[in-house]
């Protein structure tokens, strides 16, 4: 029973290394694979090669620069001090810009421009990332789903540090970099704007990420279940339905009433992961824009629950006092 | 009768857990088995005690409102105690309910999957899950001595016990668990992001061009990142990472009172305060 419940490999075929199949500019593919029996364990051992090309040259640059000019602004905020450093990582930061210079591109190093100059590296990586996974598709005549599906999650990014920043005419808006510090700006943008649960667009977000969680479990357990008769050649039972993907359905139908076939569940897969960045995105972008107060919008709305008074008020709430 | 083309051939008896033969046929597309009885009842039990709980309302505060409906937990003065019916008692009811729905429907699965010859993996997938809501609404009440630490049974109001569960420990972020949670659920939808679209683009490839195999999803994902899981791995990866984000949740929330009542913000000074830093000495 066991051996067929498929968590780990447990022969692992050795062959001749793969340099993979023709592509229209295969020149630029790089390394020598080698293998890991570890990783073997879990899934294919064969490590390389990988393609770089100009995008590829560009992005690793754009993204060196944008992580190392936030390192040594970081390292400069503890005096040079490598152990302060590492002891303090998680608190440091690089901060956006202050409000006061607006949407201006001419900003002191130390009061911001370090910031943007970080920033602008990222949108260059983040450009050449995507033009790079667009041309992988094309070179190797497949479809190009992944690059749309990276877009959305690019939106959600552009949202949070170009487009909102803009409407609010202010760099200011932008998230700062660090990990306690990003933690904070989105602990204080969901109170300025009270209470981000009551965003309809980040319910829809949160629904769609908790259902790719769900839908990875429920595709992930199926095809393991159905791995002892092929299953994982998804491929193949796509044009050529088999064993696997007929007991993979009939589990589904029989539990829910309800099944996907071995290709449209792929299409679920792709709809709720990129539906999570697509409607965050709308719901930031809404943000301090066109709602100020989204706890007072529910209530206009009728949709923010009424609790019965167990205490004496404490004090008025200065945002249901009215006026300016 | 719903029967798919080559649904008959798999449609045989055998494989239950319980009650033999008894319960061993199909409603329509839907299997019931002695475990999808037991789903039904405990399904029409709890919405038919939602339903009450909204039409008597509680403490004067009554809606029809889906959004705003709210069956909150007893008060947290009824310690571990039954509390009555209107005063909480419908919300230990529905738990008790939701649970016994919860693994009927598991153990349903189990029966489906021997019948089909297929592995336990989506039932034992679905336990986390089940665990995930056991720890927010019995083990965590129980360490804290309250029913009232559950969670309320509402759309809005049960955000509303997440935003203030949280504030309770000033910065929720800050909880490591809730870090690597919310890391999982990224990753999580990210793979499943990049899984859904690489077989969608293998096999809806450019125009003129024949359907794809694993060997040029494999060149894609090495030309991209330099590594290619692989057909089967991925499926492994995807349940895994699935998994990881219902666990930490659930850990998550556990710790938060059971174990550490301060802000959690506070908590990381235990690496500030180690005696390895030279300003320590």
């Amino acid at each position: 029973m066991a051996e067929y419940q498929n968590i780990f490999t447990a022969v692992q075929a050795r062959g001749p290394l793969e340099m993979g199949a023709h592509s229209t500019d295969m020149e630029y593919r790089a390394g020598k694979p080698f293998l890991s029996w570890l990783v073997g364990k879990i899934g294919y051992a064969q490590f390389g090669p990988i393609h770089l090309g100009y995008m590829g040259v560009l992005t690793i640059v754009s993204f060196t620069l944008w992580l190392n000019i936030i390192g040594l602004n970081m390292l400069a905020s503890v005096g040079w001090d490598p152990i302060e450093f590492i002891r303090q990582l998680f608190w440091l930061s690089l901060e956006p810009p202050n409000a006061k210079y607006g949407l201006s591109l001419f900003i002191p190093l130390n009061e911001g421009g370090w910031y943007m100059i970080a920033s602008f590296f990222f949108l260059i990586g983040l450009i050449s990332f995507w033009i790079r996974v667009y041309q992988r598709a094309l070179a190797l005549g497949m479809g190009t789903h992944v690059a749309w599906g990276i877009a959305a999650g690019f939106w959600l990014i552009l949202v949070l540090g170009l487009f909102r920043p803009i409407a609010m005419g202010s760099w200011a808006e932008m998230v700062p970099y660090g990990i306690f510090p990003h933690l904070d700006w989105t602990t204080a943008f969901s109170l300025k704007y009270g209470n981000l649960f009551y965003n309809p667009f980040h319910a829809l977000s949160i629904t769609f990420l908790y259902g790719s969680a769900l839908l990875f479990a429920m595709h992930g357990g199926t095809i393991l279940a159905v791995g002892h008769l092929g299953g994982e050649r998804e491929i193949d039972q796509i044009v050529d339905r088999g064993t696997a993907t007929e007991r993979a359905a009939l589990f589904w139908r029989w539990t829910m009433g309800f099944n996907a076939s071995m290709e449209s569940i792929h299409r679920w897969a792709w709809w709720f992961a990129v539906l999570t960045p697509i409607t965050g995105g709308i719901g930031i972008l809404l943000t301090g824009t066109v709602v100020d107060n989204w706890y007072l919008w529910a209530v206009e709305h009728s949709y923010a629950p009424t609790y019965p008074q167990v205490y004496d008020p404490i004090a008025v709430d200065p945002a249901a006092m009215g006026g300016n | 009768m719903a029967l798919l083309s080559f649904e008959r051939k798999y449609r045989v008896r055998g494989g239950t857990l319980i009650g033999g033969d008894l319960f061993d046929f199909w409603v329509g597309p839907l299997y019931v088995g002695f475990f999808g009885v037991t789903t039904i009842f405990f399904s029409i039990v709890g919405v038919g005690l939602i339903l009450w709980g909204a039409a008597i309302g509680h403490d004067g505060v009554q809606t029809w409102n889906p959004w705003t409906i709210n069956i909150a937990p007893p008060d947290i003065s009824y310690g571990l105690a039954f509390a009555p019916l209107r005063d909480g008692g419908i919300w230990q009811l529905v738990t008790f309910c939701a649970i016994g729905a919860f693994v009927s429907w598991a153990l349903r699965e189990v029966e489906i999957c021997r019948k089909l010859g297929m592995g336990y993996h989506v039932p034992v997938a679905f336990g986390v899950a089940i665990f995930a809501y056991v720890t927010l609404v019995v083990i965590r009440p129980f360490l804290l001595g309250a029913w009232g630490y559950g969670f309320p049974y509402g759309i809005f109001s049960h955000l509303d016990w997440v935003s203030n569960v949280g504030y309770q420990y000033l910065h929720f972020h800050y909880n490591p668990a809730h870090m690597i949670a919310v890391s999982f659920f990224f990753v999580t939808a990210i793979a499943l992001g990049f899984h859904g679209s690489l077989v969608l683009s293998a096999v809806n490839p450019q125009k003129g061009e024949a359907v794809k195999q694993a060997e040029h999803e494999d060149t894609f994902f090495r030309d991209f990142i330099g590594y290619s899981v692989g057909t089967l791995g991925i499926h492994r990866v995807g349940l895994i990472l699935a998994l990881n984000a219902g666990f930490w949740s659930a850990v998550c929330i556990v710790i938060s009172g059971p174990l550490w009542t301060k802000s959690w913000p506070e908590w990381w000074n235990w690496w500030l305060d180690l005696p390895i830093w030279p300003a320590n000495f």
